[in-house]
């Protein structure tokens, strides 16, 4: 972050030193954008008046600051907007429309290749292909953007921000609607994503593989076919995120497949079908988080280990835990369940019965789904009942040992 | 006025009734008597529709009345014990059946006579036995009806009711009305009724006023006539 | 029908039964709200009761009320009124004292706790339709099966076991087929049991109301398509109307056959 700050802001004194200022509009001397670009000296800074600018594929290959008054730059579907070729390209106040499809190019509203020290911010794309495409990039900054797709299916659509073996990214304040995915990052290292709100997003709000060492926080991801996938990946920190109503056949909020090391602190997990759903994940922390409403709060299912749940609030699942396999190494210890029936004699605030989060039923619905139609009758809660009395199916190792007996709340935002 | 011809019900393999073959005419007191079992209820069913027969017509003014039921406003009738709903009044069971019977003046002047006048209020459980007969009473004989069919209406009565009942009785018979009653009160049978059917078995065994009863077993007394009948039965 | 039905309904409505009943309500909705303190989770074990209790409550109640009030039927039988008048008069007179209870019991903790200006409440009136249609549909089974059998305990226990096949013997069953047919596809014969059940149509459409996210696993989806167009409500009304009419019917066709 701050190599990156004084980069910009040698960046912008250089500007002052040195810079002059191109100006263009309809009726300037230059009308153009390429033209120009083809005219700027480094570092200087072209203006772009208001107004509609029917250009595409514009390059972009010297270091320069594109600024514009919210001018409008319409591609009308003969090719992608921005080409980024430079480094310490910054692109700002802008309005980037209806960009071509592609079945064989990734071909978007702002591309960038190998370049670094980027700044791309209160940039509207509307009816884009791919909003923004990164690749071989570092230190770029893309924030305060608004990316509205048009969502047709999801072999017509692009992804919001896609970042391809990029390192040193910050992605904030985005706001990211109807795309494929909304953000996606394939070899992305030490990126922070803050603060964006992913939506209505026909794949996912967030899908990322192979990318280690990232850090999610206060990102909103709502309506999307499904939350947030996290595949393949190290030391991911995930915190204060809302994973709300992602709904349908294998929803969830956040899938975690073969991930090692990370921390999932303090989000929120409101209304899905699955709130987290986790394959092959070892080592993973899940503190502090609300699960609220969701069909399954936590599916788990083999080959997890080493996982710890911690102060986590259950409230009002369908099922709170889904467990396949037939050993168990994971920890469960002070969640508040609010499906735990038993007493606190003592006053401690921990219940003094243990607690089992795994029921008969969620067994039995895991190979025959249609079950679910059984879903809380009294057959259901009978055959509930006595396998907590006797165990014979469900893993009687996987307990809460101490339950809390309020929920505490801590995701609260 | 009412004529029973060939009438026949069993309950599965039990016959209940064979054959029976009455008539009855207008200003009849008659009294059907039978041990228990012998199809008193049964008959007395039929004729109000409660029992279906299984073959056999029940004629009243030359009218087929088997699966009707409007005929059922020219009869009163009063039931063996009445399990009254409980938590309703006396007023509220009154104005009930006053709702579904026609020509219902009477009730006041029975209230008065019988004099419940306190329980009127009062709910039919916290009732006790003779002043719900009393109650089954008054539901009888408030309704202007031309016959009267009564069951056992001696149940549960004491003496001044008794009376007041027999008076009750003849006052209707006066008016001209049909009277059908049962009972195994031979005295209160003797002293209303002129015609007895004596049921056996479902059948008609003896059908006459009650002098020909004595006549025919030689006995004084109609209880000891009723008992000579049962014994030639058993011949 | 109606002078009948009216005064059922009165005297039912006196009976410590129904106080019972009532306070039940009251109580169990009171103690509920004051323990889960909101208004969803309530509703939700709420669902959980009634979809259970309200029939088995109208399965007892029905064959019980038409056992003591039988020599009371057969008073008004000997009126000039029709047959099926009494029997129908008593049943529905039946059906709406409990419902009442069922009703007011529960209303009125809701309202004290603030339903009326909250978002749940529509989700507290389906509630609550569910549990009156439940009592009418299981009062009118066991008015038939006390009607049809002289006994009173095998009436009464008949009535009962009515309710176990409905409530659990039947979901049994359900889930006895769906591991036999498992390399099928179900989601239409799982759709064709439910609608079969008055019971289970009746928790389908709460939870798919209540707690959606559950459901919509594929099933969920192949359900909340057919439940939530307007001719999958149609057929479900016309289910549950089914289920109504067809025991009146049954008693009407019984009430004429029988002897009193």
């Amino acid at each position: 972050m701050k190599s990156l700050l004084t980069t910009i802001i040698c960046l912008f004194s250089i500007n002052i030193i040195s810079s002059s200022v191109i100006i263009v509009c309809k009726k300037c001397d230059i009308s153009n954008i390429s033209t120009a670009i083809d005219k700027a000296k480094n570092h200087d800074t072209i203006i772009i008046k208001n107004g509609t600018y029917y250009e595409f594929d514009i390059e972009i290959n010297k270091p320069i600051k594109i600024i514009g008054e919210q001018s409008i730059i319409d591609a009308q579907f003969k090719g992608g907007g921005f080409n980024i070729q430079s480094d310490s390209v910054y692109l700002s106040s802008l309005k980037i429309n209806n960009i071509k499809r592609s079945y064989t190019k990734d071909i978007a509203s702002i591309v960038a290749y190998k370049a670094d020290h980027f700044l791309i911010e209160n940039i509207e794309f509307n009816n884009p292909f791919f909003a923004i495409f990164i690749q071989k990039s570092q230190n770029g900054i893309i924030r305060n953007n608004i990316i509205n797709g048009a969502n047709n299916d999801v072999l017509n659509s692009g992804n919001g921000i896609h970042l391809w073996n990029s390192k040193n990214m910050e992605i904030e304040n985005n706001k990211i609607i109807n795309m494929r995915d909304g953000i996606y990052l394939e070899f992305v290292s030490a990126a922070k994503i803050n603060n964006n709100v992913s939506e209505k997003n026909l794949r996912y709000g967030l899908h990322f593989m192979f990318s280690n060492d990232n850090k999610f926080s206060n990102n909103i991801f709502i309506n999307n076919g499904a939350g947030v996938a996290v595949m393949f990946s190290k030391n991911i920190i995930m915190q204060s995120n809302r994973f709300e109503n992602n709904w349908g056949a294998s929803s969830y909020g956040l899938l975690l497949k073969e991930i090692y090391d990370a921390k999932i602190e303090n989000n929120y997990f409101y209304q899905n079908t699955i709130g987290i759903t986790v394959e092959g994940s070892n080592r993973i922390n899940y503190n502090h988080n609300i699960f609220k409403q969701n069909g399954w709060a936590t599916k788990i299912s083999g080959g997890c280990y080493e996982n710890i749940f911690t102060e986590n609030d259950y409230l009002n699942n369908a099922f709170d835990l889904s467990y396949k396999g037939r050993q168990n190494d994971n920890v469960f210890v002070g969640n508040y369940w609010s499906n735990y029936v038993g007493y606190d004699l003592n006053e401690d605030g921990v219940g003094d019965v243990a607690f089992m989060p795994v029921k008969l039923f969620s067994y039995i619905v895991n190979s025959i789904p249609e079950a679910i139609t059984l879903h809380r009758s009294l057959f259901v809660e009978l055959i509930n009942f006595s396998e907590k009395v006797a165990p014979i199916f469900t893993p009687k190792y996987i307990m809460d040992k101490e339950p809390k007996i309020k929920p505490m709340n801590y995701a609260v935002n | 006025m009412l004529s029973i011809s060939n009438l026949n019900k069993s309950f599965g393999k039990l016959k209940v009734l064979q054959g029976i073959n009455i008539n009855i005419f207008e200003g009849d007191i008659c009294a059907i008597l039978g041990p228990n079992g012998s199809g008193k209820t049964t008959l007395i069913k039929t004729i109000l529709g409660l029992v279906i027969p299984d073959f056999g017509s029940i004629k009243l003014n030359d009218k087929e009345i088997i699966n009707t039921w409007s005929y059922r406003s020219d009869i009163s009738y009063l039931p063996q014990i009445t399990n009254f709903p409980s938590n309703l009044t006396v007023v509220e069971i009154i104005d009930l059946i006053k709702t579904i019977r026609p020509n219902t003046k009477m009730d006041k002047e029975l209230i008065d006579l019988f004099n419940i006048k306190k329980s009127m209020n009062k709910k039919l459980v916290d009732l006790s036995g003779g002043t719900k007969q009393k109650v089954n009473i008054i539901l009888t004989f408030m309704s202007d009806s031309p016959i009267i069919i009564l069951d056992e209406p001696t149940a549960g009565l004491d003496p001044i009711s008794l009376i007041k009942l027999k008076t009750l009785i003849i006052k209707e018979k006066e008016k001209g009305k049909t009277i059908i009653v049962t009972s195994h009160i031979m005295s209160f049978i003797e002293e209303i009724s002129n015609d007895i059917f004596f049921l056996l078995d479902g059948s008609i065994f003896f059908n006459g006023t009650i002098t020909d009863l004595k006549e025919r077993t030689n006995e004084n007394s109609l209880e000891s006539a009723i008992a000579n009948l049962l014994k030639q039965s058993h011949v | 029908m109606y002078k009948i039905l009216r005064y059922s309904f009165y005297d039912l409505i006196r009976s410590k039964w129904c106080y019972i009943y009532f306070s039940f309500y009251l109580i169990l909705s009171s103690v509920l709200l004051f323990l889960n303190n909101s208004l969803a989770k309530s509703i939700i074990t709420l669902m959980n009761i009634i979809v259970i209790l309200t029939p088995l409550i109208g399965s007892i109640f029905g064959a019980m009320y038409y056992y003591s009030s039988k020599e009371f039927a057969e008073l008004l039988l000997a009126q000039p009124i029709k047959r099926n008048t009494v029997f129908l008069g008593q049943y529905i007179g039946l059906s709406l004292s409990l419902s009442a209870s069922l009703v007011v019991g529960l209303a009125i903790p809701f309202i004290a706790y603030g339903m009326l200006i909250s978002s749940e409440i529509t989700n507290f009136i389906s509630v609550i339709i569910i549990g009156v249609v439940l009592t009418f549909i299981f009062t009118a089974i066991s008015y038939y099966i006390a009607l049809s059998n002289e006994d009173k305990i095998k009436g009464i226990g008949l009535a009962i076991l009515f309710w176990l096949l409905m409530a659990v013997i039947y979901d049994g069953f359900f889930l006895i087929c769906l591991l036999a047919l498992k390399e099928y596809p179900l989601e239409n014969f799982s759709l064709f049991s439910v609608l079969l059940n008055p019971i289970d149509l009746s928790r389908i459409l709460i939870i798919l109301k209540l707690d959606i996210a559950a459901l919509l696993g594929y099933t969920g989806a192949v359900f909340q398509g057919f439940f939530g167009k307007k001719i999958g409500m149609l057929i479900i009304a016309s289910v549950l109307a089914f289920w109504i009419i067809i025991p009146i019917i049954m008693i009407n066709i019984k009430s004429k056959k029988r002897d009193f």
